[in-house]
Parts: structure tokens; C-alpha cells; sequence
């Protein structure tokens, strides 16, 4: 039998109130792909950063090729060939792509810097891997993707034996995840081993040799891809059963128009132009689209956030204005915003006052002098609602898991009375058993004569929850299909319709 | 995992974030002990008084503290707002008034006019900071040398060519000189101010939305709070608050001149932090602001009782506040 690449045993950490890691074992194969999946807080990310040396582990050993390592910091680790590519990537962002790669190791011409070797060099090791970046171009001026690349590019420069990628793909369009996919494929050829953690179960079977799966900070087990199917890897991440991955649609929509939007445009020229559609009440009307589809843009632009340079938004037969995010929501608006962290949460508030944030004005009296006490009882409705799982609403929300947290958010709107809907990738880095109650939370709301707009890159949940898909592509809208027999690849011509480039790359 | 047991680990996170106020009382204790004359009600009383103003000027520093930003103009706002009171509010009979033709004015009027003005560079403050996205540290250190030399400049004007000034009407200084049960009018005005200042911060939307655009402005941003609005009106109530500090110290010391309040926001920011206010915004209370205070006027003031060297006194000072914003860092961090 072969060595392992990488053998975790028994490792544990603590931090206070809570086992992250609960004697936790890993064994990696040398050149393959191995898929660490589980719910937030299941202790991916806490064995990752142990292996990576941000985190000291309270017991436990790390062998790699056999030979037991010691890893105090993340230097230890690149040195002894553990590079990671974390799931929010930070570059330096004045520097250039050379900097990016070397810092820390540059090649010198007695007292300074070689630049031209060190241009050669990031140019090969950029071309050797498959992409296109100029070396010289600033991190802040490159894409998601890009950046991306650099960090490989990064780790195959320190040689690295296990690359481990925490969900490289959450910000990629199907092109560029189809490049990631190939580049690993190149990396295990090369004989490198790959850690893969990602929420999004397809892409694992379609890239992973085998699959770790965690829960609660405890070792569950590992399969060979071959040996288990996506329903049974969801039970064991989620430990009970999951019969349907979507609540069932259970009856019919309205065809009562609530929201006519008309060849809007944004001010940003190279944004979306000309969007018309009509959203009907009690709909869900998913948004799909690759990255840079303009999706993000046009909802923001709906609410408020962002200016517009042309086109009419009725409302119930009502010209409106959302000019402002107040006016939008003082029109019955909500949006929840893609990045749940930098634009939803208030991370040192509690529960309460997150989600009460919107609503204030509108539950208290006319001076704006309110009891607190008062205003319990509707947030505790909200979130037994919502079913929110926290010890109190006094709980820092800071402190609840992604699913909660957007739980919470929802309730912000709800509290505020909006009935347009706006949510932009509502389970983004939503555990799978917190999506489901997400899921249903949606479906309650359209019942209740709500009308949501969905935009997701997630074409499982595009199809399975939304009664009509509208698809963007380059900042325009190019279908609006209804959701009966819809398949993958009907949204996906719609998506590429004026990018046969990206088509043709996606082999 | 949330049960109530006391576990060694809970206990050492418990110490380490009390840290900075179980060190101070323990400073206390040291000083007590090494002069246990420090425990009586005249030097008590001296605390409290001392406190008054400096608690004022550090409930309005927590307003641009819980948005997460800073006013350094603060001590320059307490001396422009104390000059300008105390040139109007002279005795008539006083030799080298200020305004030698000044009629007899009722004292709320130069109040008045005072914080006016202080209202002015709060909006300015405010308006640098909101609409011209920049950041507190640098637009307030700026308006600090404005501040200054626009009371310099006021101050050097004929006939009073930057001479100290006093002779101030009883009318004014009243406010400190009154007694209640032994206690001076200070020490209610400061607890009047710190009742409004509570129920601002805690009873009403506006609170509410300063801590929400402090804990995360692009958040309170969709949530529908309009952000200019509340940031520029904290920096005019801060602004008057700071100012009012600077009509009690004229009130307090029967003059003034362009040199007063200096490093008063220091002093305020300082017991700002120490009472639990993060710089980093959306965190802190009224209740750890006043314990902020009082502790950080017991040490000063207990630290001369015994006769420590001053330079000495200015270096456990500012042990202690980076001491404090290490263990906020810390506290925060996750």
C-alpha cells in the first residue's frame, strides 16, 4: 500500500465554550483530489488553519509522506509544502502580481531587487499554469478569478505537496471554475495533493477522487467518489435524512402584476442596460446569470443603492423612485445583500438590535422615543418564525451561523413590513440543512402574498425554487423562461448568448 | 455548551477582559494603602468635582467613538467655547475687560453664542467626514490647529492682547461654586447630562441607528438609515457637549484663556476606552464611560496625592490607555 500524503491523527482544539476539533483524523492520498466537506462550524476550516499553522491544535499529529511535522506558523507550513488558497483571498492590493507571488523571497541583485529576473520568473510560472496576467498588473485591478490564479500560482512557486482551496469556486463563473478544475487536474498529474472544501456538493463529484466528511468538529469518514451518492453524503454531513432538497411547490401563482420594471439602464455605461420584466405577487422570480452578468448591479439598482440613467419602475400602476435605499424600502423594498459579512450583519450587536435595524421608525412613536422592552415581542415572533436557533435575541450576532445570521436578516425585513424581496444569493455559504429551512422560508412568504426576487449562481436552487428564471447576460436581459421543464442548459444558452467565447472555453 | 459552569478557561478569558480595571483597582488599593489619608470625604468630593467636566467632554467624545471615529479638535472646541464665554460674561467693574463697552449681558447669551460657533465646527467636522470621506483622525486634527489659531487669533485682539482672562460675573461661576449636601453644582449638571445622554443613546431611533452605522455603516446603508444625517449631527452634539465642558471650566476656574481644554480629548478618549468604548466603533455605554472617568480621576488624582513625579504620572497614563486599546483589539478581534 502507497504512503500517505498527509496523515492527521487525533487532533483536537479547543476554544473557549466550544471543540472545534474533537480527535479529528485526515488521511490524504499523494496526487489526488480529497473533498473535505460538512456544515458551517463542522470544523473544516479550524482543521485547515491547524494544518496551515494559524491555529496551534490542543493534541494531535501531522505526518506528511510519513515523516511526523511540526508546523508553528504559516511560514512552517509553506516550508514544509502545506500551501492554502483561502476562501476570501488577500492580496496586497497596491502591489503587483510579482509582489503578490515573491514577498518574502525575492531575488536580489546585491542590495536590490532583480525586477527583470523576477518578471521572467512570474511570467513562466503564470504561463505554465495556464493563464493570463500581465505580472505587472496591481492586485486591486484584477478579478476574483485572477487573484485566484496568483494564489496557485503562489502555492506550485513554494512547490507545494498539499494545496488545500476553501471554496475556490464561490465567486467564479462556470468558465473559469471549468479552468480551476482542469488546473487541478493538472496539479495531482503533477503528483500533488489537492484539499478541497466547498459547499456545493455537484462540482465535489465532479472533481474529488474521495471525500472526508466532518460534523460537529468530529471525523464522520471518508468515501471513494464512486461509493456514495449526493443523498447519502448530505445525510451524513447533516446526520438524519434529507428526503427533498427543495419544499415542494405547492400551488399556484398569481398572475397579479406588482412591479413592472421598464427599460431600466444604470448610470455605469459598461453595466446593464434596457432591462424590462414584471414581477407578479406571491412569485419567486429567480435572477440567473454568469459573474459579471450585471445580476448584483441591476438589484441594487432596484433598491436604491445605485444610480440609474433611464427607465420607469411601476409599482402596483404607480410611478416610482427608489432614489435612495429609504425610498426604496419606504416603498416596500428589502434586499439582502450578496456579502452577508460587509453588508448585512452588525457583528457587535445582538441578535435584537440586528434585526430590528430596519424598523425602528416604524415601530416606534412619532418623537422616535421608544420602551425596548416593547419591542421584544415582536422580535421574538419574528424568530420563531424564521425559527432562529440561538440561546437568546440578547446573543451577539456575530456569534450565530451563516444560516441564522441570514435567518435574523430576513427578519430585519420582515419586520419592516416590505413586500418585495429582493435576495441576492440568499445561501451563500449557508450550511445544506439551514438552506432547506431558507428554502421554505421562501416559500411561506410567497404564500403570504410576498413576491421575492432570487438571484443565485446556484443552478439547482435557480430551478428548484423559482416560478419564472430570468437570465442576464453582460448587463442584459436575455430571457425570461418559465420555470416548467427548464433545464440547466436552457439557462445557461441564455447566460452565454453574447459571450460565445466563454462557450467555447468551457470544454 | 452554554451551561452556567464556572470552567477554568471561562474564568481566564473572564480576567484577562476585565484585565485593565482589575489592575486599576488594585492601583487604588496600592495607593490607599501606601496613604490611607486618601480615604476620606473631602478628597472624595475633589474626585467627583474633577469629574464633572471631564465626564461631559467624554460623553460627547463617545459620540464620533461609537461611529467608529475620533474628534482630536475636542480640547481645542472646550478652550474657544471657554474664551469666547468668559470675554462676555465680565463683571463691569472688572479693570481689563475684554469688551471695555460691553453692556451687562444675562450669561445665557454668550452661552448661547459660544455653542453656537462649537456647533458650527461639529457640522464642519461632521460634513469633512461624511460627505468628503474623511477620515475622522485626519479632518479633526486638522480643525484642532484651525480651532486654535481661530482663538488665538480672537484672543490676541485689542485691548485684551492675549492677556488671561477674568473678573467672570457670579452669575456664572455660580454653576460651581453652589453647593448641594457639600456636593457642587458640577457634579448635578454632569449627572443631569448624563441621564439625557443615556436615554439618547439608549431610548430613541437615533441611538439606536448611531450604534447601527458605528457597527457597520454599509449595512445601516440598506438597512434604510440615512448615514450623512447621523454622522454629521453626532459630531454637532458632541461639539456642544465638549463646549458646555468649556462654559463649566470658566464657570470652575473664574477665567480663561486660549490654552484651556488642550489634550482635554486625550483625557476623554482615554477613559473612553478604558470604560469598554472600542475605537472601532458600535460598542460601548454611558455606565462604562462614567466608570472610565472616575477611575481614570482617582489614579491622576491619587497618584499626586502620594507624591509621584509628574512625568512619571504621564507615563502610567499612557501605559494604561495602550493597555486598554490592546485588550479591546483583543476582546473585538473575532
Amino acid at each position: 500500500m502507497e504512503n500517505d500524503r498527509l496523515l492527521v491523527t487525533n487532533m483536537t482544539k479547543t476554544f473557549p465554550g466550544v471543540k472545534a476539533l474533537d480527535h479529528v483524523q485526515l488521511r490524504v492520498k499523494p496526487g489526488s483530489v480529497h473533498a473535505l466537506i460538512g456544515e458551517n462550524g463542522a470544523g473544516k476550516s479550524t482543521l485547515m488553519k491547524c494544518l496551515f499553522g494559524i491555529y496551534q491544535p490542543d493534541s494531535g499529529s501531522i505526518e506528511l509522506d510519513g515523516k511526523p511535522v511540526t508546523i508553528r506558523n504559516t511560514n512552517d507550513a509553506l516550508k514544509q509544502g502545506i500551501s492554502m488558497i483561502h476562501q476570501e483571498l488577500i492580496p496586497v492590493p497596491h502591489r503587483n502580481v510579482i509582489d503578490n507571488i515573491w514577498v518574502g523571497r525575492f531575488e536580489t541583485k546585491g542590495l536590490f531587487v532583480d525586477e527583470a529576473k523576477m518578471y521572467q520568473k512570474t511570467e513562466k510560472l503564470i504561463r505554465d499554469l495556464e493563464f493570463e496576467i500581465e505580472p505587472k498588473t496591481l492586485a486591486r485591478n484584477l478579478s476574483v478569478s485572477q487573484l485566484q490564479a496568483i494564489e496557485i500560482a503562489k502555492a506550485v512557486s513554494y512547490d507545494a505537496r498539499v494545496i488545500i482551496m476553501d471554496e475556490p469556486t464561490s465567486s467564479l463563473t462556470v468558465a473559469e471554475t471549468e479552468h480551476l478544475f482542469h488546473i487541478i487536474r493538472r496539479l495531482k498529474a503533477e503528483g500533488r495533493s489537492v484539499i478541497y472544501i466547498s459547499h456545493r456538493l455537484e462540482e465535489i463529484f465532479t472533481i474529488a477522487d474521495e471525500i472526508s466528511v466532518m460534523r460537529d468538529g468530529q471525523y464522520i469518514g471518508t468515501w471513494e467518489i464512486g461509493d456514495i451518492t449526493i443523498d447519502q453524503l448530505i445525510s451524513q454531513m447533516v446526520g438524519r435524512d434529507m428526503q427533498e432538497r427543495f419544499p415542494p411547490r405547492d400551488r399556484q401563482r398569481g398572475e397579479e402584476v406588482l412591479l413592472d420594471v421598464s427599460h431600466l439602464s444604470s448610470a455605469n455605461p459598461r453595466s446593464f442596460r434596457d432591462v424590462s420584466f414584471e414581477l407578479r405577487k406571491g412569485e419567486i422570480l429567480g435572477l440567473g446569470g454568469l459573474v459579471g452578468a450585471q445580476r448584483t448591479e441591476l438589484v441594487e439598482s432596484i433598491f436604491g443603492l445605485r444610480k440609474i440613467s433611464g427607465g420607469t419602475m411601476t409599482l402596483s400602476g404607480k410611478q416610482i423612485h427608489n432614489r435612495t435605499p429609504r425610498e426604496a424600502i419606504a416603498n416596500g423594498f428589502a434586499l439582502l445583500t450578496e456579502e452577508r459579512r460587509a453588508t448585512g450583519i452588525i457583528p457587535m450587536l445582538s441578535v435584537k438590535e440586528n434585526a430590528l435595524a430596519a424598523a425602528y421608525r416604524v415601530l416606534t412613536g412619532k418623537l422616535g422615543i421608544f420602551n425596548p422592552k416593547k419591542l421584544d415581542q415582536p422580535v421574538d415572533e419574528v424568530c420563531k418564525r424564521l425559527d432562529v436557533r440561538m440561546a437568546s435575541t440578547q446573543m451577539l450576532i456575530r456569534n450565530l451561523s451563516g444560516g441564522n445570521q441570514q435567518k435574523v436578516l430576513v427578519g430585519r425585513w420582515l419586520l419592516r413590513r416590505c413586500n418585495i424581496l429582493i435576495l441576492d444569493e440568499p445561501t451563500r455559504g449557508v450550511d445544506v440543512g439551514a438552506k432547506y429551512e431558507i428554502y421554505r422560508i421562501m416559500r411561506d412568504l410567497t404564500a403570504q402574498g410576498h413576491a421575492i426576487i432570487m438571484v443565485s449562481s446556484e443552478m439547482p436552487e435557480l430551478l428548484g425554487m423559482s416560478d419564472r428564471i430570468m437570465v442576464m447576460c453582460e448587463g442584459r436581459l436575455t430571457t425570461i423562461l418559465d420555470n416548467v421543464n427548464t433545464t440547466q442548459v436552457d439557462v445557461m444558452q441564455h447566460a452565454t448568448e453574447f459571450s460565445p467565447k466563454i462557450c467555447s472555453n468551457g470544454d | 455548551m452554554n451551561t452556567k459552569t464556572l470552567t477554568w478557561p471561562k474564568v481566564k478569558k473572564t480576567l484577562i477582559d476585565q484585565a485593565l480595571i482589575l489592575a486599576m483597582l488594585a492601583m487604588i488599593i496600592v495607593i490607599i494603602i501606601i496613604e490611607p489619608a486618601f480615604l476620606q470625604w473631602r478628597v472624595l468630593k475633589d474626585i467627583l468635582t474633577q469629574s464633572s467636566i471631564k465626564l461631559i467632554v467624554a460623553l460627547g467624545l463617545l459620540f464620533p467613538l461609537l461611529l467608529g471615529g475620533t474628534d482630536l479638535a475636542g480640547g481645542r472646541q472646550v478652550g474657544l467655547a471657554a474664551v469666547i464665554v468668559a470675554s462676555m460674561t465680565q463683571t463691569l467693574t472688572y479693570a481689563g475687560r475684554f469688551y471695555p463697552n460691553l453692556p451687562d449681558l444675562p450669561v445665557i447669551i454668550p452661552i448661547i453664542i459660544a455653542l453656537i460657533v462649537v456647533a458650527i465646527i461639529g457640522m464642519v467636522n461632521g460634513w469633512m467626514i461624511a460627505k468628503l470621506n474623511m477620515a475622522p483622525f485626519i479632518a479633526t486634527f486638522g480643525m484642532s490647529t484651525i480651532v486654535y489659531g481661530i482663538n488665538c487669533l480672537y484672543f490676541a485682539q485689542e485691548p485684551n492682547r492675549s492677556q488671561p482672562i477674568g473678573g467672570i460675573k457670579e452669575s456664572l461661576t455660580i454653576l460651581s461654586s453652589y453647593k448641594i449636601f457639600g456636593l457642587s453644582m458640577l457634579v448635578y449638571i454632569a449627572l443631569i447630562i448624563t441621564i439625557i445622554v443615556w436615554f439618547v443613546l439608549n431610548r430613541t431611533v437615533y441611538g439606536k441607528h448611531l450604534y447601527i452605522v458605528g457597527g457597520n455603516k454599509d449595512a445601516a446603508k440598506v438597512s434604510g438609515v440615512n448615514i450623512n444625517f447621523i454622522i454629521i449631527s453626532a459630531f454637532v452634539i458632541e461639539s456642544l457637549l465638549v463646549g458646555f465642558g468649556g462654559v463649566l471650566e470658566v464657570a470652575r476656574t473664574g477665567g480663561a484663556n486660549s490654552a484651556y481644554g488642550f489634550s482635554y480629548e486625550f483625557d476623554a478618549i482615554s477613559s473612553c476606552v478604558v470604560g469598554g468604548v472600542s475605537l472601532s466603533g458600535g460598542i460601548g455605554t454611558v455606565p462604562g464611560v462614567i466608570i472610565g472617568v472616575i477611575i481614570f480621576t482617582i489614579i491622576s488624582y491619587g497618584l499626586a496625592f502620594i507624591g509621584v513625579n509628574p512625568n512619571w504620572q504621564l507615563i502610567i497614563k499612557g501605559v494604561i490607555i495602550c493597555s486598554a486599546v490592546a485588550l479591546d483589539m483583543r476582546k473585538n478581534a473575532q
